[in-house]
């Protein structure tokens, strides 16, 4: 038996109470893997990426969804928040509230929409990400039975962010899931949605998630991205947003965690006014592989887009990045700037970075760029001056780094986590987690 | 307190320092004056333990202690501190953070634990008041799209905060005009004590109308040619160097 085989068996030992309308599409998710397989480096857009860590595994599909309120608090977030919970990728009730949304917002986990609501749900799903985007969508799709359904409203905003938490155990048998997140926000609404990678130490399981936002005329997603699985596990994501008229989406991109990372994030921007910023920080330690792929397709004139990806690899570590910007025929006046900065702390780091920009209108203002660098030595020397080690001080310069992408992070809950994360995941050498609690808390006194 | 002793200092081969020689007491101003080139900035920065500076000969004592042995980081411990001439910006660093783990080092140097937020935020507090710093500088990158005068308000502040027991000030009265100078002045005048010493490095006079030295001393061509008084730094600003330099010449 391949690898395709072994992962589709599980599914065919599962679902047989689908409506009609979700079996056809798993069957087709289900074909089209099987027959793609997964992505070997000699496919272009996995070139720096392998997946036999994935291939090779072998993930059960999770039984339960049972985890404590203990067990969360110790790594979710603690937000004021409209909050679903999905434990390997099940949806776990008791852990979520989503009792005091506000009128004209529901957020439903994607097994309750499909039973209440299948044709709307069937109408939107799959649109944007189908089987064809990548070898993972195809498979996501066969296996999607959980997730998150978020709909706004013409005119809806939402008071709290909707944070979906997507926790990985720490598991005997590894498992496998396949959440979807489906966001649709109507004319003019605006909501902050969070997906929360988060794991409990020792986990080592494979989560391969979908997410597609569709935004109407006016709409305002802020959507985040926090990875920060345990070291041991395997993550793939696609995100796709698709943009009418004067929309904005504003990506947070933020990976911490994992061992092998995969995230393709794409834009439709299909009307005049519409706007994609992408913001993204990865920060590797040990053997972590993180690999960034991004695209905005600017097809519609008056379009705007911005992007600002950085990372920082140390020890061994492997970062990707390959940022795309296409600007259809007759897409005029529109503005794209992309910048990819890494910061190499080791030697033995590596970064593979490939901004790129395909044109076909002649009316635009575009600009790309990369850079990867060391630490600047004279702020180095400058901090030792006032009896600073020289460890601290390239820690500090370590986290300012980060700070540049993280000051457009306007939720203080997920800016100072992972300045935090940051800081404290460089113990060894930089010891700078006491340092910023007890800067904000003099802040805060 | 500070004894440089003989001290020569090449800089990508080329010798600044000749044989330079200085001793500071506790509670003294010194104030080191003479011509661009002089070697002036070159002091400073070696005591401070900047790359690309190279002891020939010489020594530099610190208390009894062998500074060229020790690493910049414990020169500042130790009491020894460097206020630039140009202060660097160093962008996405908070001032807060620099004040906090620059003051923490010193007090672990001491034996000290470090100190309790309430009590931090009370110190730099009353410190940026002193130096009429608003305390929305404190969240700020350390000098970042800072104005010269405030860069300058800044490196007292961390002086300040961090209390050495001798302060190196480099130019330190350069690209301000006379409010920020008094301001600058005021601060540093308060550093000063019976255990303290205060060594300035300028090219004017008018400096040391705000902080009064006890002895100037001119360096030219690397060496102290002349010390005196605060007179010296009068006669110095009415007939300039060459006399001193045709006075150690004959």
């Amino acid at each position: 038996m391949n690898a395709p085989e072994r992962f589709l068996e599980r599914l065919n030992a599962r679902r047989e109470d689908d409506p009609s309308w979700v079996a056809a599409r798993r069957q087709a998710g289900a074909a089209r893997f099987a027959a793609v397989g997964f992505p070997t480096r000699r496919d272009e857009a996995w070139k720096y990426t392998d997946v036999r860590s994935i291939a090779d595994g072998d993930f059960a599909l999770a039984a339960d969804a049972e985890f404590s309120p203990e067990r969360l608090a110790a790594c979710a977030l603690e937000l004021d928040a409209h909050r679903l919970v999905l434990v390997d990728g099940r949806f776990n009730a008791e852990l979520s509230s989503l009792d005091a949304l506000p009128a004209g917002v529901s957020v439903t986990p994607l097994s309750q929409a499909l039973e209440s609501n299948h044709e709307q749900v069937g109408g939107s799903l799959g649109r944007l990400a189908g089987v064809d985007f990548s070898a993972f969508t195809a498979l996501n799709t066969a296996f999607a039975d959980e997730g998150a359904v978020v709909r706004l409203a013409p005119g809806t905003v939402v008071d709290k962010p909707i944070y979906v938490v997507l926790v990985s155990r720490a598991n005997a048998q590894a498992v496998m899931s396949h959440p979807r997140v489906l966001i649709e926000a109507g004319a003019r609404s605006e909501a902050t949605v969070i997906e929360h990678y988060a794991g409990e130490d020792g986990a080592a399981n494979f989560t391969n998630v979908v997410t597609e936002a569709l935004l109407e005329r006016g709409a305002i997603v802020n959507h985040y991205k926090l990875q920060e699985a345990a070291s041991g596990d395997l993550h793939v994501a696609s995100i796709h947003a698709d943009q009418g008229r004067d929309s904005r989406f504003n990506s947070f991109n933020l990976n911490l965690g994992g061992s092998l990372v995969r995230t393709d994030l794409v834009t439709d921007l299909n009307a005049e006014g519409a706007e994609a910023a992408y913001y993204g920080l990865f920060f590797l330690q040990g053997r972590q592989h993180v690999d960034n792929h991004t695209l905005v397709n600017h097809n519609a004139p008056r379009t705007f887009s911005n992007e600002s990806y950085k990372g920082i690899l140390d020890d061994r570590s492997h970062g990707v990045f390959n940022g795309k910007v296409y600007v259809k025929k007759d897409a005029q006046q529109i503005e794209a700037y992309q910048n990819n900065a890494n910061l190499l702390l080791s030697d033995r780091a590596e970064i593979d970075t490939k901004p790129e920009l395909v044109i076909y209108a002649d009316d635009v203002k575009c600009s790309h760029g990369a850079t990867t660098g060391q630490l600047d030595e004279d702020a180095v020397y400058a901090l030792r001056t006032r009896g600073i080690d020289a460890a601290m001080a390239r820690g500090l310069l370590t986290l300012a780094f980060a700070g540049e992408v993280m000051e457009q992070v306007k939720l203080s809950e997920i800016a100072e986590r992972v300045e935090r994360a940051v800081a404290g995941r460089l113990p060894e050498r930089f010891n700078l987690a006491d340092l910023v609690e007890t800067a904000e808390a003099v802040q805060e006194a | 307190m500070l004894e440089v002793k003989d001290l020569h200092v090449t800089v990508e081969d080329k010798a600044i320092l000749k044989g330079l020689n200085l001793t500071v007491q506790p509670g003294e101003v010194h104030a080191i004056m003479g011509p661009n080139g002089a070697g002036k900035s070159t002091l400073s920065a070696v005591i401070a333990g900047k790359d690309g500076y190279e002891v020939t000969q010489g020594s530099i004592l610190f208390e009894g202690q062998d500074v060229l042995e020790m690493e910049i980081e414990e020169r500042a411990r130790a009491g020894l501190l460097l206020g630039f001439q140009y202060p660097i910006e160093i962008p996405g660093v908070k001032n807060i953070y620099l004040l906090k783990a620059a003051l923490n080092a010193a007090r672990e140097a001491r034996g000290e634990g470090e100190i309790p937020a309430p009590e931090f935020m009370k110190l730099v507090r009353e410190k940026s008041a002193e130096m009429q710093m608003d305390t929305s500088f404190l969240q700020r990158a350390v000098n970042e799209g800072f104005s010269g005068g405030e860069k300058k308000r800044n490196e007292i502040l961390q002086m300040l905060v961090l209390q050495p027991k001798l302060a190196m000030l480099d130019e330190i009265d350069s690209g301000l005009d006379i409010d920020a100078m008094k301001v600058v002045a005021k601060g540093v005048n308060s550093l000063r004590s019976a255990d303290r010493a205060i060594l300035l490095v300028t090219h004017y006079q008018r400096l040391l109308n705000h902080i009064e030295p006890d002895r100037v001393h001119v360096l030219v061509d690397g060496r102290i040619v002349k010390s005196g008084d605060k007179s010296l730094a009068l006669e110095l600003e009415s007939r300039g160097y060459d006399w001193v330099l045709e006075e150690s010449v004959a």
